[in-house]
């Protein structure tokens, strides 16, 4: 058969999109809280504020206007990020890992003159990548040294780890990792890889590309079987300490390993796709519903402790 | 208190039934057809007369049409605000005449016809030994050109038999592609039009012919001028000539507005006075025609109908009102089947258009239009405009696409690409510009899955638009929106998978 048994897909707890959109972000997420994940320099300043790491922020840059200072306004700075605020989808991320003088360089190796720079952050603030062009702000932010341990698993990219909190507990968890197919980015469907973390022991359960079961990276050839991730609980904690600034009860958590500062937060999402179940080869309805069934106001704690002894 | 769901559901419930009680109400009591099927086309003929008034009295006088073979004029009806309204029978023919003390500014007035054709409908010949035409001379022509036309109709007259083959020669004659040196110079004579040009000729060669003006009934027409012919007697029966194509049978469908050449309208005390005319096709079942007219002027419900407004509104609101069904098709096909489309509603839009533009003709021209914008897309982004610019450039693209598209098809003979006009510029720009962006960020296997499935639900909604029962139902019961209103409302409460889902999720299983 070519279609799945709608029932067969009920019984084991898929979440759909129409059920998704109606019962969960309709229900769960307040429209007026959308700005604050939607926005990373707001979600940067509430994370800050309530002590959460994030990669720090270096400048921000607002209007036209102030990029004829650029220049003394780079001056000192040697590797960084420049993001839109208001982007999505990894869209017109700038990544500058060296530079020379005036000239930066690029991971692929790229050069990239001060010009260039100018002319990015010029199209951020224009709305290039911003949701239906508004204008926009360009973020500066400090690079993270990616943790080497998931070397093996990741083609030209880096891997992040998506924890999707449902009222503030840690529901599913999954690694994504980029492949030559998805050039570099970690969405899922543009190719990368998706695989579904354990939530009690950090380790891979099971690994997805375009939606179909892989068992190891197209590009390096490495068995994801062995993967496990460290820092787990703190991950989990880091994740779910996110409910508290943001108050939606759906949420996606993007996060990053800093070879250094450990686990930071990369990005939230307000509509997190479905794809995660795919990778975890689980629904998640089972688990909201067990998390529905739980008291309201636990503490960050208490609720990485049941998502960790539960799921 | 009832649960969010409930509510909804009964609100929903609620519209179906209001929807189809309505219905029931005009099918049932007012004897509405609910099947477009065993009918007769009524059309409504309407004149639509604007002009500025300049704060003065006004006299408005608007030649009407006369009784007809062939076709029944069942009723008309004049709107005319706060005008006088009568009709005057001229010896030129009958006149609507609207006066008004004081006008001031823009003005229209509005009058119009219900007829059938109808073989049966017949009117006695008039008398015409008494139709008395004042000799022709052309005496204003100079000499030459009077010779060369007395040459030119010599020549007709030997190489005709009578009257209506004479006539038919000389038609021939002024259309031809490569028209004669006398042609050419009668044409270039005066400020005659060609229907006053032939008219005399006729005239000076002793033909008894009278000029007419009309409207072909078939197709919905909107902001048409009246088509010039002539009716030329052979002492046994009137024929009708156009002045293009030449004879043409006593045309079913030729609908005579004006005989005789006075003016069609004349206006008194105002200033851009203008006339148009419009012609719509309702299907009415043959017992109803009679009871037509009364109906609409006893049912309350009928008489705020759409029917109640002038022709070319109706036309409109038979768009409009399948604007709701393409609606429906979206939500279905987004809902429950999971299709990914480039803009949610862009594909209504682009149905819509095709309706006038015909399936096939419309889809190409998509294709065309979309990918050589895509082309001149790909250059634009190397040079990094700003994005309002960059739209209104690919706005600008679009229009130059379709301007050479149809001059192109226009030389070439395709004359179906000249309603390329009827696409939605700026929707097309911003196809270009999302799909452009697609490319770039998520390669061409999207920007096909995508523009593929626009276009498949485009067809889709085309097809339900373009259906004539559902064109019947929705023109004639409005209401029946509220019930595609309830069965959308239900759809956005639908929270089961997408088909697309059960592929989706299928390795889970």
């Amino acid at each position: 058969m070519f279609f799945a048994n709608p029932f067969a897909l009920k019984r084991r707890g898929i979440l759909g999109m129409n059920r998704r959109n109606v019962e969960y972000i309709g229900k769960l997420n307040d429209r007026k809280n959308f700005p604050l994940v939607d926005n990373k320099l707001k979600t940067k300043r509430i994370a800050e504020a309530a002590g959460i790491a994030v990669p720090r922020l270096l400048d921000t840059i607002k209007n036209q206007s102030e990029l004829k200072k650029l220049h003394q306004r780079l001056e000192q700075l040697r590797t960084f990020v420049i993001k839109p605020a208001q982007g999505s989808g990894g869209k017109g991320i700038l990544v500058i890992v060296n530079r020379d003088g005036d000239d930066f360089k690029k991971p692929n190796g790229e050069h990239f003159s001060l010009e260039d720079v100018h002319h990015h952050i010029s199209n951020i603030l224009s709305g290039l990548y911003s949701l239906g062009g508004k204008n926009d702000v360009a973020m500066i932010e400090s690079l993270v040294e990616f943790d080497p341990i998931f070397e093996h698993y990741s083609f030209e990219g880096v891997p992040d780890i998506r924890v999707v909190l449902y009222k503030g507990f840690p529901a599913m968890a999954m690694l994504r990792c980029s492949t030559s197919m998805s050039d570099g980015k970690a969405n899922l469907h543009q190719g990368a890889i998706g695989v579904g973390i354990d939530m009690k022991s950090g380790r891979a359960l099971n690994a997805v590309q375009y939606d179909r079961p892989i068992s190891y990276h197209p590009d390096t050839k490495h068995d994801f079987s062995k993967l496990a991730v460290p820092h787990w609980k703190r991950i989990l904690h880091l994740a779910a300490s996110c409910y508290e600034i943001t108050h939606l009860g759906y949420l996606g958590v993007d996060i990053v390993l800093d070879k250094q500062l450990g686990p930071l937060i990369l990005e939230l999402n307000a509509r997190p796709g479905l794809a995660i179940q795919i990778a975890n080869d689980q629904g998640e309805i089972p688990r909201f519903d067990l998390i529905d069934a739980q008291k309201e106001n636990l503490s960050v704690e208490e609720r990485v402790t049941f998502s960790l002894s539960n799921f | 208190m009832l649960s969010s769901r409930s509510q909804i559901r009964l609100i929903a419930l609620i519209l179906a039934i209001v929807g189809f009680s309505i219905t029931w109400y005009k099918v049932d009591i007012l004897g509405i057809p609910l099947y477009p099927h065993d009918k007769r086309s009524v059309y409504n003929i309407g004149a639509e007369i604007s002009f500025i008034g300049q704060h003065e009295s006004a006299l408005i006088s608007m030649a009407i049409p006369p009784e007809q073979k062939g076709i029944r004029i069942l009723s008309y009806d004049a709107t005319s605000a706060d005008f006088g309204f009568t009709t005057a029978q001229t010896q030129s023919g009958k006149r609507a005449e609207w006066s008004k003390r004081l006008v001031d500014g823009k003005q229209r007035l509005f009058y119009s016809i219900d007829a059938i054709i109808d073989v049966h409908a017949d009117v006695k010949e008039e008398n015409t030994a008494a139709m008395k035409l004042e000799e022709e001379t052309l005496s204003d022509y100079t000499k030459p050109v009077l010779n060369a036309a007395q040459t030119l109709l010599e020549e007709i007259h030997q190489h005709s038999a009578e009257a209506h083959s004479f006539t038919a020669l000389l038609i021939q004659y002024f259309n031809a592609s490569n028209p004669s040196q006398t042609v050419k110079m009668l044409l270039s004579q005066n400020s005659e039009d060609m229907q006053g040009l032939l008219y005399r000729l006729l005239r000076y060669e002793g033909i008894t012919v009278r000029k007419i003006r009309g409207l072909y009934l078939g197709e919905t027409q909107h902001n048409q001028s009246l088509i010039p012919m002539l009716e030329v007697y052979d002492n046994e029966r009137w024929q009708l000539f156009d002045l293009q194509k030449g004879k043409i049978p006593r045309a079913q469908n030729f609908f005579i507005w004006q005989k005789g050449g006075v003016s069609l309208l004349e206006a008194m005390g105002v200033k851009e006075s203008k006339i148009t005319f419009s012609v719509s096709e309702h299907r009415v079942p043959s017992g109803q025609i009679a009871k037509h007219e009364k109906m609409l002027k006893e049912a309350p419900l009928l008489n705020f109908s759409l029917f109640s407004l002038p022709v070319s509104q109706q036309n409109s609101f038979k768009h409009i009102l399948l604007i709701p069904i393409g609606a429906l098709v979206v939500v279905f096909l987004r809902i429950l089947i999971g299709l990914r489309t480039s803009g949610t509603f862009m594909p209504i839009l682009i149905a819509l258009a095709f309706m006038q533009t015909s399936l096939v003709v419309g889809l190409m021209m998509f294709i065309i239009i979309v990918g050589v914008g895509l082309i001149i897309r790909s250059y634009l982004s190397h040079m990094n405009l700003l994005l309002v610019a960059r739209i209104s450039a690919v706005v600008i693209v679009v229009i130059a696409i379709m301007s050479v598209m149809s001059v192109l098809s226009y030389k070439l003979g395709l004359n179906e690409v000249l309603s390329i006009t009827f696409f939605p510029m700026i929707i097309l720009a911003w196809t270009i510009e999302r799909m452009s962006i697609l490319w770039e960020e998520e390669g061409a296997k999207e920007v096909f899955i995508q523009g593929g499935g626009s276009l498949f639900v485009a067809t889709l909604a085309y097809f339900a638009m373009s259906n004539t029962l559902i064109g019947h139902l929705t023109f004639n019961f409005p209401e029946l929106l509220f019930v595609v209103l309830a069965i959308i409302i239900i759809l956005g409460t639908y929270s089961g998978y997408r088909l697309s889902e059960l592929i989706r999720f299928k390795s889970m299983v």
